[in-house]
């Protein structure tokens, strides 16, 4: 419902006689109307609600007028469904292509929270033309783009279908003059550790603590200090919430605090207005003061209670145990830690985001962590979990190490491994999709852990590592930066084994690289599986120093908890 | 001008090469339409088919045995981009009509229709005169009457979300080819949907083996018998690959769609024999006991609660029920309301704990959040009392001491008690720490008087 909600609120659509709004779900539709139309994303499961509402009807002897409109398109199996269940004729299909919602000057989504699963987890190829058509989009808005960088199975079979789908269109885009230089595809797989972590950045906070949903965040009453919710747009266009967004969390007090005093002071200037003066203030400046401290009265509501929370939920100790398994400190402590964090039932998410933490940074726990972590986990949080467990291996988010035994990626070209059965009996080689970790090994070879004399300084933040208190360089960042300044992937030979490889950086011969042009400076990423506000943040300044403008493109806004609610399973 | 003309004529007339003209009375001309009429009263009267030998461009004469032998065999190398309609047995039954072969045909055309001509043939084309021989069945006899693409141009207009029908692909080989080529293409859409046609049209053993060697399009398949829920096929598939675990796993799973408790457990009891592996079958094991016993807990205490006969259900009602709840969560439920239950009963926290063999620290922290919770102190310091060799009594914890004080503080205990936990955290710093925090001045007097 939401990417709608930043298009087209109720009113409007009660403007054009819309009755009713109804969330598709699994409950009867009770409406007087003799036409109804479903806004759904081509799942089966939404099909098939559908055709229970169909037959419902039909049993009730109801006729009605039934159109479903498919966002961003209609698949071939929910077509197959419709003519399955009987009602292929009784409804009209459309297909609605929304492809890119802008959530902010430089983050644009495709509102695919779906997509990391699908692909990851299941393997399913169903969104990548999906991806391919969004380029395409931008491209023939922005583009033509002179170079493309990308890492990961899933960006390369992107690519591969944007290619395609621009060589199918002939066109003359290379008269325009591109707004956008350059294109980096990166596959989430490539870093999960990054998004394990616990974001410290403002607005990471903000979306850890109260989830942002569609550049938007509902702050309840305990915040707005007042009797009702409040549902605040979080972009540049917040004057407040654009300066402290990509702080440190312990920056934003004092900043807030400091833009408390000002806007003080400013309302303390009408004390000594004559008439004229205040007119003019009240004209032109009230009202601007008034949404300025608005905006900051919920933004330090914000602060507070993402303080209390944290306090309470032993914060310090927290981030000590991340810090300690990034750097390959204290793993034994921390291992601890985990395990009394799963007895004290603190949070079902929280303790498996935690444990795949120490699983992609250990390369797998030790047989008997797995096995006595697991039990703990499965007797504090519920027996069911014994599938997400499932699901977190399938994955390699959270693995056993084998004992000896290396663990070999799964290629596409996997039929030159499968004319030997007995290579089929390999445990997980072949129903899980994960490649192995490798963090430590990259880690050295990136220098993703800063080596600090003395505080690390989060006031003047020198690298990109303070999104994280100053313990570590997201790695998909590190990529991004390195692969820039070399302009190609030489001398990232090594990384990129270890990461597994699937690079590729293509120059496109036909469009001119003109150094000279504002265009060369802007970057779009596409992040295909999600990316997090602590990634946009650090690319944001790496921007600012290098002289760089990135644009996102994600399928959607993860983060930790996303990721995990995606592999945890609830109901069949 | 006349003159002119006059001499046209002559010019005309007296050539040795008689042009045609439209007079009748040439000799020549005539004589063609007297033989022509012949021939075609000659029709009329005599079946010239039978007269006729029909050949093919390799000798054979049409309709014997060895042609149609032929006839068959070049068919299905190269197969026909279209369905053959009536299937090339009728090649064997040679109709007597609208042969192309015939010499009949060359002036006639191909107007009538036989009876291995399609129907979008008829739909078609139909009068199309044809004047040469032609020695395979045209390509329009192949053809549905909209297009017929290969499989790899049938993939691309898929792509494009345009309807195809896949039946004309009939033999196995082009189903694989749309199938790899789907794959190529790397979009899922496409994969599923070819995947839903050769669901329909091959037998599943068929399709499993052939799955087996292509990795993505298995999952896709997998993938979607989840998703539109065809468990039986999906399981077919599994053990066909030898994935037992994932037979038994998505079996498992579907105990998450079965609400009522009685139902869910005899569906769980079901799912102990299935091929985990060790350590799953354990936990699936404990599942269904833990159940069980909730059941019974549950309609025990409902019956306790109503009666309002016991103390502790009257001062804390319950908000939830036991059923389906986590393990150590039952646990908690056990401290708080039957905590003094002998081991015997299903419903006592010793039971619990040695029937599903929970460890000490575990154990220890549920009790104490639980006993703390009620305001139940000495049962607290039961919890951590030990009788040393020598009879002294001590005080132990298999969690740190900072953990009690935590869960005491939270449970708003009184500053004696708190304070004498305090005390007993091991690590210096944490006990200052803690100390202050919570105001246990004695603990602090103490600390800055051991120091100095």
């Amino acid at each position: 419902m939401s990417p709608l909600d930043r298009i087209a609120n109720v009113s409007l659509l009660k403007q054009h006689e819309v009755d009713k709004l109804y969330k598709v779900e699994n409950k009867p539709v009770v409406s007087t109307s003799d036409q109804l139309c479903f806004l759904v994303r081509p799942r089966i499961r939404n099909v098939k609600y559908i055709a229970d509402v169909v037959h419902a009807d039909k049993a009730a002897g109801r006729s009605r007028k039934y159109k479903i409109i498919f966002s961003p398109q209609k698949f071939y199996a929910c077509e197959m469904v419709l003519e399955e269940e009987g009602i292929y004729g009784d409804v009209t299909c459309d297909e609605w292509s929304f492809y890119l919602l802008p959530l902010d000057d430089d983050l644009v989504s495709m509102e695919l929270p779906e997509f990391f699963r699908d692909y990851f987890l299941e393997g399913d190829h169903r969104w990548i033309n999906t991806v391919a058509r969004a380029l395409q989009l931008l491209s023939s808005l922005y583009g033509p783009f002179a170079k493309t960088y990308g890492i990961g199975r899933c960006a390369k079979m992107a690519y591969e279908l944007w290619r395609e789908l621009e060589e199918e269109v002939e066109g003359d885009s290379q008269a325009r003059r591109p707004e956008i230089g350059h294109i980096f595809f990166v596959d989430r797989d490539m870093d999960y550790v990054t998004v394990l972590c616990s974001q410290v950045v403002y607005e990471g906070l903000v979306d850890d603590t109260f989830r942002i949903k569609c550049g938007s965040v509902d702050f309840g009453p305990d915040i707005t200090s007042g009797d009702r919710s409040i549902k605040l747009l979080l972009n540049a266009q917040d004057k407040v919430f654009a300066e402290i967004r990509n702080e440190h969390f312990t920056n934003v007090f004092g900043f807030l605090s400091q833009k408390a005093r000002n806007l003080q002071a400013q309302y303390d200037r009408r004390r000594g207005m004559d008439i004229k003066q205040m007119k003019n203030f009240v004209s032109q400046e009230l009202k601007g003061l008034k949404q300025e401290h608005r905006l900051l009265s919920l933004h330090i509501g914000a602060c507070e209670s993402i303080m209390k929370k944290k306090t309470k939920q032993d914060f310090q100790e927290l981030i000590k145990t991340e810090h300690s398994l990034l750097e390959g400190f204290d793993i034994r402590e921390s291992a601890s830690f985990i395990e009394e964090h799963i007895d004290r039932q603190v949070s079902p998410i929280e303790s498996l985001r935690l444990m795949c933490l120490l699983s992609i940074t250990e390369n797998g726990l030790i047989p008997k962590d797995y096995r006595s972590l697991k039990t703990q986990y499965l007797q504090s949080y519920g027996p069911e979990h014994l599938l997400t467990f499932h699901n977190l291996k399938r994955i390699g988010l959270l693995t056993e190490q084998s004992p000896g035994e290396t663990f070999t990626a799964v290629e596409s070209k996997v039929s030159r491994l499968v004319t030997d059965r007995a290579a089929g009996k390999l445990p997980d080689a072949f129903n899980s999709l994960a490649r192995k970790s490798n963090f430590r090994g990259i880690s050295k070879k990136l220098g993703l852990i800063p080596r600090v004399d003395g505080e690390y300084n989060l006031k003047m933040p020198r690298d990109m590592a303070y999104v994280f208190s100053g313990a570590y360089v997201p790695l998909s960042c590190k990529i991004i930066e390195q692969v820039l300044e070399r302009r190609s992937w030489l001398g990232l030979e090594e990384v990129v084994r270890l990461l597994n490889g699937n690079e590729f950086a293509v120059t496109d011969p036909a469009v001119e690289d003109n150094p000279t042009w504002e265009s060369q400076r802007v970057i779009l990423v596409v992040f295909l599986g999600g990316c997090t506000f602590s990634e946009i943040s650090a690319l944001r300044f790496l921007g600012k120093e290098k002289g760089f403008r990135f644009i996102f493109l994600t399928t959607a806004i993860t983060s930790s908890a996303r990721m995990m609610e995606a592999m945890t399973e609830t109901k069949a | 001008m006349s003159r002119a003309r006059a001499d046209e004529d002559e010019y005309w007339h007296s050539s040795k090469c008689r042009a045609f003209t439209f007079d009748d009375d040439d000799d020549e001309l005539c004589q063609l339409k007297e033989s022509k009429r012949a021939v075609n009263s000659l029709r009329d009267i005599v079946d010239d088919d039978d007269d006729l030998e029909r050949v093919s461009w390799s000798g054979e004469p049409v309709g014997s045995i060895s042609w149609s032998i032929k006839e068959t065999a070049s068919s299905s190398i190269s197969p026909p981009e279209g369905s053959l309609q009536k299937g090339s047995s009728s090649y064997a039954a040679l109709p007597k009509q609208a042969s192309s072969y015939s010499l009949s045909s060359f002036f006639k055309g191909r107007n009538k229709l036989g009876s291995f001509q399609s129907l979008s043939d008829a739909l078609s084309d139909a009068g199309v005169k044809s004047y040469a021989p032609e020695l395979r069945r045209p390509k329009a006899d192949y053809k549905d009457y909209s297009s017929d693409w290969s499989p790899k141009d049938t993939i691309r207009r898929m792509q494009r979300g345009k309807v195809c029908s896949l039946e004309r692909f009939r033999s196995l080989q082009e189903k694989l080819m749309l199938l790899d080529e789907a794959v190529a293409v790397h979009d899922g859409n496409v994969i599923t949907a070819v995947l839903i046609f050769l669901k329909r049209t091959l037998k599943k053993e068929i399709l499993f083996h052939e799955l087996e060697v292509r990795q993505v399009a298995l999952r896709h398949l997998i993938h979607f018998l989840r998703e539109s829920g065809e468990q039986k096929l999906l399981l077919d598939l599994f053990r066909f690959l030898d994935r037992t675990e994932e037979v038994a796993l998505s079996q498992y799973r579907e105990h998450l769609n079965i609400q009522d408790a009685d139902k869910r457990k005899e569906f769980l009891k079901g799912c102990i024999g299935l091929p985990f592996s060790a350590e799953d079958a354990a936990h699936v094991q404990d599942h269904y006991t833990l159940l069980e016993r909730q059941i019974i807990i549950e309609a025990n205490d409902r019956h306790v609660e109503s009666s309002g006969q016991s103390e502790v259900f009257r001062k804390y009602p319950r908000k939830a029920l036991i059923l389906n709840m986590p393990l150590v969560t039952t646990l908690f439920y056990s401290c708080f309301y039957h905590y003094t239950e002998a081991e015997g009963t299903f419903s006592s926290p010793t039971n619990l704990k040695k029937t599903f063999k929970i460890p000490d620290k575990q154990y220890v922290l549920t009790a104490l959040a639980a006993r703390a919770k009620l305001r139940a102190w000495h049962d607290v310091d039961a919890l951590f009392t030990t009788k040393n060799w020598l009879g002294y009594t001590k005080k132990r914890a298999p969690i740190g001491f900072h953990r009690v004080v935590e869960v005491l503080q939270r449970n708003n205990a009184p500053v004696q008690v708190l304070q004498e936990y305090v005390r007993l955290v091991e690590d210096v710093d944490i006990r200052l720490n803690l100390a202050t925090k919570y105001k246990c001045h004695d603990v602090v007097i103490d600390q800055i008087r051991w120091k100095n």
